[in-house]
């Protein structure tokens, strides 16, 4: 009786949608009502993301902190004591654990958005949702990962008596670029690793090697006056000396950085979700 | 396509058609690198390549094209339960992806009015590591609900796939069967305008199964729209008000549900069977040796199977497996060449199997019969067909033991003794 009656008030409230199928064009812009139906998938999709990567380890959220803290460590015995690394004039540790804390995020969204297609190839074969979903609720969920990372952050900075200036306000500002950079790469290796196997072989290496193409070891001011505006074409140069700029107080806000990277990263999610729409129509027959 | 009314037909399939490219795996490369060298080293085929796997422009390189599905038309009005058969490959699956949204079709359209979920396979989504409750919103707005909508039928949820007790586990400790009955409960409990379901009955146990039916049942003659793809004529029957018969990817028939399982029977009747692809074939002939029995199995007489099977390359101790259905979809008898034939150790690419089996009481209208390939060491199949062909089956003497719906039937005396008071 109940299905009755809810048939019923579906049907006085509003016509019943209407799907067409048939061949679509190639270029396509996201559908955003399509989206907002799907909400709730979403949302499900990120919290089985994060519960699910919190129950197969041993120390569950742990991981979120271990992870950024011993790259630091590292970072900090190598590059601070060894190769002796100019830090901008605040403890070595501190300086790089600012960079870490975005760049591992950027480095594990990366990383789950892509192989998110894959791994969850037998849903896109029995059931339709925006595909796009699968990615983009990957790289929604490390922000736990980034949150937990941050609060550590300032956790540290408070150790070392580091107090934020002015420019902590842009944070927000700076994890959205962050965000949006990650969301439009991962949109545009994960369209390409459905199609071919080796992309995400080629990952972890790939991240590596662009990890310093970022001032994450060292200070952007140690790249040459010359190229720092071809330096600035990677987001997260503006992202992380941001972070800097505003928590350390190591340098002025990079404002010319953070256009420039602003800009790439726009073009990024945009160029992504161009080339995902297209090649999503053949993801259930390849995959 | 611009009819003279509005369509009110729940689904209206205007000329839907979808090619698949045949290729030889080693033209398609399927790796960065390999796309790369043969982008660099190639680049005049590589263009062409790529145009070919874009099955927008299909032409007339016909060898190359396989149609799973070639102007394909029909109406669906609601309310109404079609039933969607057709042999392995006729095109049933490809139809119910299309409609899903699944794949996209290579040419024509289809217009479906009404909220629709389908359901190819019970428990998409499904985590081993979440819980129970958590499975059941994931599942579910997977499938189309909102959270809001789960929520309210959460309760009957829990209650019809009993597993109350075990909501907060893990569903990586629950049983197969356990999980196939929460995943059904989300299913069955979906509430949308137009169903599509393939088959997804053939799980679970006898109990649940029938349960499943009954579910179904109710949601068939509660108004809803419903496509229901199946090789069990029983739930067809059943469940379906009318037909849809796919052959080779185009339709053989439309109509009211009895007349359509006729047409395809007689179809499968016709027992010789070749299917597979180009790595993998199967041939499957029936034949029944008593000459005098009309085409029918009758007790006592002996059925011999033969299955050809050709393979790509030459291999090693391949098996087949049978199973014999009865006309209400139990199995009758399966049959497994695993114990009886190992000694086959040299290398060939073709294979013949004969399996003679002889009628001591099948109690049924006719069986069909499915076949499996696989290696003799292994027990996963390589490839594993329903319905390969079907076998009339003679009537059993009265002297045989029979209950309803159990396909087999012993011979069994019964005396009653009069006892004096």
């Amino acid at each position: 009786m109940s299905t009755l009656d809810s048939l019923q008030r579906r049907e006085v409230t509003h016509a019943p949608p209407v799907v067409r199928i048939r061949r679509r064009t190639a270029w396509r812009l996201i559908d955003v009502g399509e989206l907002y139906r799907f909400r709730d998938l979403f949302r499900f999709l990120v919290i089985r993301e994060i519960k699910v990567r919190y129950a197969q380890t041993a120390i569950g959220v742990g991981w979120a902190i271990l992870q950024p803290l011993f790259s630091m460590l590292v970072f900090t015995v190598v590059f601070g004591r060894l190769a002796r690394v100019d830090s901008d004039g605040v403890p070595y540790a501190i300086f790089s654990f600012v960079a870490v804390v975005p760049w591992m995020y950027f480095a594990n969204a990366l990383q789950d958005g892509v192989n998110s297609l894959i791994a969850n190839a037998n849903m896109i074969r029995k059931v339709y949702f925006p595909r796009m979903m699968m990615p983009l609720s990957a790289v929604v969920a490390r922000l736990v990962d980034f949150a937990v990372a941050f609060s550590l952050l300032a956790v540290l900075l408070a150790y070392y008596g580091v107090v934020p200036n002015a420019g902590a306000l842009m944070i927000p500002v700076l994890v959205v670029m962050m965000v949006t950079t990650a969301a439009g790469t991962a949109l545009w290796l994960t369209a390409f690793a459905v199609q071919y196997r080796d992309v995400k072989h080629a990952m972890t290496f790939v991240i590596q090697i662009l990890m310093y193409a970022a001032p994450v070891v060292y200070p952007a001011s140690l790249v040459p006056e010359a190229y720092q505006t071809l330096y600035a074409i990677n987001p997260m140069v503006g992202v992380i000396e941001g972070m800097r700029a505003g928590l350390l107080g190591t340098r002025d806000m990079p404002w010319q950085m953070l256009a420039i990277g602003a800009t790439t990263s726009l073009m990024l999610a945009t160029s992504g979700i161009l080339y995902f729409r297209a090649k999503e129509r053949r993801f259930a027959d390849v995959a | 396509m611009n009819r003279s009314y509005p369509s009110h037909n729940a689904i209206s399939v205007e000329a839907l058609s979808k090619a698949y490219r045949l290729g030889r795996r080693d033209q398609m490369p399927d790796t960065l690198v390999a796309a790369l060298r043969s982008a660099a080293m190639r680049p005049l085929r590589n263009l062409r390549r790529l145009r070919h796997l874009d099955t927008s422009q299909v032409t007339n390189r016909g060898e190359e094209t396989l149609w799973a599905l070639r102007d394909v038309s029909f109406d669906v009005r609601p309310g109404e339960v079609l039933g969607i058969v057709g042999r392995n490959g006729a095109g049933k699956s490809t139809l119910l992806k299309l409609l899903a949204q699944i794949t996209e079709p290579t040419s024509g359209e289809a217009e479906i009015r009404g909220r629709v979920s389908s359901l190819l396979e019970v428990g998409t989504g499904f985590h081993p590591e979440l819980t129970g409750r958590d499975n059941i919103y994931m599942n579910g707005t997977i499938l189309g609900m909102t959270k809001r909508e789960i929520d309210r039928k959460f309760d009957e949820i829990v209650e019809f796939s009993g597993v109350e007790k075990f909501l907060d586990t893990p569903i990586k400790r629950y049983s197969s069967g356990m999980q196939v009955r929460l995943a059904f409960s989300v299913a069955a409990n979906l509430d949308p305008e137009i169903l599509i379901i393939d088959e997804v009955l053939a799980v679970g146990d006898a109990e649940f199964q029938r349960r499943c039916l009954g579910k179904m049942n109710d949601v068939a003659t509660s108004g809803r729209t419903i496509l229901f793809v199946s090789h069990s004529m029983s739930a067809i029957r059943q469940l379906c008000s009318t037909g849809l018969l796919l052959d080779q990817g185009r339709v053989a028939a439309r109509g009211r549900v009895d007349e359509v399982i006729e047409k395809y029977m007689s179809d499968l009747f016709a027992m010789t069977t070749r299917v597979g692809d180009e790595r993998l074939q199967l041939t499957l002939t029936a034949t029944i040796d008593d000459a005098s029995g009309g085409g029918v199995w009758n007790l006592g007489s002996v059925l011999s199977i033969r299955v050809l099977v050709e393979t790509e390359a030459p291999i090693v101790g391949p098996a087949v497996d049978l199973q014999l259905h009865s006309e209400h979809g139990r199995i009758a008898a399966a049959q497994s060449d695993r114990f009886v034939h190992s000694s086959a150790m040299q290398e060939s690419d073709r294979w013949e199997f004969e399996f003679r089996i002889t009628n001591t009481g099948i109690a049924s209208g006719y069986v069909t019969i499915d076949a499996g390939f696989r290696f003799n060491c292994s027990t996963r199949y390589l490839g594993h067909w329903r319905s390969l062909a079907a076998v009339p089956i003679g009537p059993i003497p009265a002297t045989f033991a029979s209950g309803k719906r159990c396909p087999i039937a012993l011979p069994c005396h019964v005396e009653i003794g009069e006892l004096a008071a």
